[in-house]
């Protein structure tokens, strides 16, 4: 996939920082002109990766949370976000709707949300060494001008 | 500090802004606090003036809910914009009955 536009964001794993990631991520998509529905979907399934980094990655630690996000050529954007925290032990078991290891106030929606909302959800993670989320979004309606 | 109005038993809390994993820790011992102060029959959360939600919200929502049923009463919904009853509707709330 031919990548036409870049950007990258490093963000310690506080809770007030995903507000942060889920504008600079809209900021950025501005100049494809998506929906609101496209913007609102996209803001959402990053603010669901950034939280589980958050929450979960790095639960009893902190630690950095990088994000990256292209835009291809044909439209699609490919949102990386990435932490160096405990990991995922069975990733199967933790994209099932409703599992959660974060307390009975956390609805375990997190995964389901990002594969709903996006076109494709990557996930890939060791324990330890962190996990790696890349969500996948064709717009409908945008057209990278090439400058 | 939250905006809420109490009448005819109905606790209503009017929700505003983005509510995420970060804002959701703040509005869940507020809401809660003023139930159990309160204890009325049917806590509202009016979405109108609610910008964003991610699944955070649906987390508040259900304990929420079972708060409500704890109490003996009832929790309600009101005014959920577009792109929140999407995510409402992911979570299945709507089985739950407490939509208006």
């Amino acid at each position: 996939m031919n990548i036409v536009n870049s950007m990258e964001l490093k963000i310690p794993s506080k809770s007030i920082n995903e507000s942060f990631a889920r504008s600079v991520i809209s900021a950025f998509l501005l100049q494809l002109d998506p929906t609101i529905s496209e913007l609102s979907d996209i803001k959402t399934a990053v603010s669901e990766a950034v939280t589980n980094c958050i929450v979960h990655g790095y639960r009893d630690t902190g630690g950095m949370i990088y994000i990256k996000g292209e835009i291809a050529e044909d439209n699609t954007i490919i949102i990386k976000i990435r932490d160096k925290g405990k990991g995922i032990p069975d990733i199967k078991k933790a994209m099932e709707p409703l599992f959660t290891t974060g307390g009975e106030e956390r609805a375990g929606l997190g995964f389901a949300v990002m594969e709903s909302f996006m076109d494709k959800v990557k996930v890939s993670s060791k324990e330890d060494k962190g996990t790696t989320v890349t969500l996948y979004k064709k717009l409908i309606r945008a057209k990278y001008e090439k400058p | 500090m939250l905006n809420t109005s109490y009448q005819d038993n109905v606790l209503t809390v009017f929700l505003s802004g983005e509510i995420d994993q970060h804002t959701s820790k703040n509005l869940r011992p507020e809401i809660d606090s003023q139930t159990e102060a309160l204890r009325p029959h049917t806590l509202c959360l009016d979405f109108s003036n609610v910008k964003f939600m991610d699944s955070s919200g649906i987390g508040l929502i259900m304990g929420r809910f079972r708060q409500m049923s704890l109490l003996g009463g009832s929790l309600k919904i009101t005014n959920l914009p577009m792109n929140i009853k999407r995510v409402v509707q992911l979570a299945g709330i709507q089985t739950l009955g407490v939509i208006k």
